[in-house]
């Protein structure tokens, strides 16, 4: 796919230092840290027309466009992000970061710990969804932006915009929540062990400070990231796509790759282990465990939504059994009881959790009508 | 879209908006594109939420800055809690649901009053037809037999009598006809039914 006039076209990488002291849910504190963004689009003078993108388990800070004209793919959520796309750049500023502990030139386990001039590893604190929005919260004031028009995350994503919403309701006027829910399941927190169990196991990951050691935990990676991908699936889609197809037509009788699906999941997990932080990985499905608004209201999601004073957008998929519908209406049920302005819709998708990232027509038509409420509403 | 007019607003949901009281809370059910709940919100200053089961219609709503949930009414209302709302409407819906009685019961365990409007079978021209050998296709019943969505056809006096087995009272009715109320003869001259029921206290 080439550049195409709905890109935001090439784009670059900023880093923000800050070397004020977070405080972290954990009880640890991070002296200084960096947070690496990318914007699109431009602030207007009032300041009024920012959003911004929070990303998933897997995500970074290059959602749109691209580093140089043939690089290969765009940005993760380059089909939503541009000039006349639902998240239209032409009158939006769009920020989209790596949050605390990421991978991709955020401050994270594989960063140089400045007190021992060692990479993190083992010793990088583990950061919550609030951690990362009292970050974000940072950045934003660094940008110059008080309250933001929207901000818009999937799956993990949409924790962080539901979190924002609570604790910092004079500075969203919009969140949408998507593909996402407002605790995870025993089910969801089984999944994340398995995948961090894959992980802690494998002997290259040398209680978390394998860097020193000149190695890498790809088989836990690897696996934790086939797990991750076959959840992110619907059985109708993978079957769809693969059903039983073979690769050379019939049976070996042995254990090489044999089937398509066998041949896709083992493509997705090398090519994860090659770029992704076992660290990393394993900080990410911890936040997605411990998120849970209400349990600081004694458990009563209502009580934890009452704070909030944004409008809300929340969207889910049929398919999706890792995040399902019923996750969102909980939310909704929530938002509802607490009086607020809420926009649902459960969108009929074959592509599982992942649709999130997809362009199932009814999901870009509800975005953007959602979004053209919000351009109206800041007049971007 | 944000405004809907008076004037605009179609005569049967113009209607239901004069029942409607100052400031209520209002739950619509099947709400469609949110033309009812956008006026009720602009002249009334309601809060206002909508079901509809057509994701195309919750983005019409969001685009009249209405909120809407996306949901089947057949499934009940589980997403809203005992007697959050004011004022639940069922607008020209009921005849073409599964589960009518149990509808009617969600309506008046998530609100105080219900208001439910449906095409009046017993309508001269309906029978008329019937008459003539056929099932009746007008204004209002704008289907042929086989690809009708309606399911439960009643008159008013069926309506009445599923109310009082459910200790529902009626506490207002109007009748109507292409835009004007009917008052005599109205379940031979009406085709177009409003309720506004409610639990005996």
């Amino acid at each position: 796919m080439s550049t195409t006039e709905s890109s935001v076209g090439i784009v670059s990488a900023q880093q923000a230092l800050f070397d004020v002291p977070l405080d972290l849910a954990c009880g640890k504190t991070l002296t200084s840290y960096q947070l690496i963004f990318e914007t699109y689009g431009e602030l207007n003078a009032a300041k009024s027309n920012a959003i911004l993108i929070c990303h998933a388990l897997s995500g970074h800070h290059h959602a749109a466009g691209r580093y140089q004209p043939d690089d290969k793919s765009a940005g993760w959520w380059d089909s939503m992000i541009g000039p006349g796309k639902p998240i239209d750049t032409r009158r939006f500023f769009v920020v989209a970061l790596n949050n605390l502990g990421g991978c991709h030139g955020s401050t994270g386990p594989s960063s140089i710990n400045p007190a021992t001039r060692q990479p993190w590893g083992s010793a990088f604190p583990v950061v919550t969804v609030p951690d990362w929005v009292t970050a974000q919260a940072r950045l934003a004031d660094r940008l110059g932006i008080d309250r933001w028009a929207a901000i818009i995350g999937g799956s993990l994503g949409g924790m962080q915009a539901l979190q924002w919403s609570i604790d910092y309701p004079d500075r969203v006027a919009n969140a949408i929540v998507i593909a996402s829910a407002p605790k995870l399941s025993a089910q969801n927190i089984a999944f994340n062990d398995v995948a961090r169990q894959a992980i802690l196991t494998d002997p290259d990951f040398h209680g978390g400070d394998f860097y020193q050691q000149d190695a890498i935990p790809r088989r836990g990676l690897r696996l934790a990231r086939m797990l991750g991908h076959i959840t992110y699936l619907s059985d109708d889609g993978m079957g769809e796509k693969f059903g039983r197809m073979l690769r050379s037509g019939e049976y070996k009788f042995g254990y090489d790759v044999e089937f398509e699906i066998e041949s896709y999941l083992r493509y997705q997990g090398d090519k994860f282990s090659d770029y992704f932080d076992a660290n990393t990985y394993l900080l990410m499905t911890k936040a997605l465990d411990y998120f849970d608004p209400a349990k600081d209201h004694g458990g009563d999601l209502v009580a934890a939504l009452k704070k909030a004073t944004a409008n809300f957008l929340v969207a889910s998929f049929t398919s999706d059994w890792r995040f399902s519908p019923l996750r969102s209406r909980e939310l909704v049920q929530g938002l509802i009881a607490a009086d607020k302005r809420v926009a649902y819709g459960e969108i009929e998708s074959a592509h599982g959790h992942d649709a999130f990232l997809m362009t199932d027509q009814p999901y870009v038509d509800l975005m953007r009508a959602y979004l053209d409420r919000v351009a109206k509403e800041v007049a971007a | 879209m944000s405004q809907h007019s008076a004037t605009t607003l179609r005569p049967d949901l113009r209607l239901i908006a004069d029942w409607i009281p100052a400031r209520a809370r209002v739950l619509d059910l099947g709400c469609g594109d949110g033309a009812l709940l956008a006026h009720l919100q602009s002249h009334k200053q309601v809060v206002g939420y909508g079901v509809e089961i057509d994701v195309g219609n919750i983005a019409r709503c969001v685009t009249a800055g209405v909120n809407a949930v996306q949901g089947d009414l057949e499934a009940g209302l589980a997403d809203f809690h005992d007697g959050s709302f004011d004022h639940v409407i069922l607008s020209q819906t009921i005849q073409a649901m599964q589960h009518t009685e149990e509808i009617l019961l969600e309506m008046l365990r998530v609100g105080r009053e219900a208001i439910v409007t449906f095409p009046n079978f017993g309508f001269w021209e309906n029978r008329w037809q019937i008459l003539q050998g056929h099932m009746p296709v007008s204004e209002t019943i704008p289907y042929q037999w086989y690809d009708t969505p309606n399911i439960h056809w009643c008159m008013l006096g069926d309506f009445e009598a599923l109310c009082a087995k459910n200790g529902i009272g009626v506490l207002e009715r109007v009748v109507m006809n292409e835009g004007r109320r009917i008052r005599f003869l109205p379940n031979l001259r009406g085709s177009l039914a409003f309720y506004r029921v409610a639990r005996h206290a």
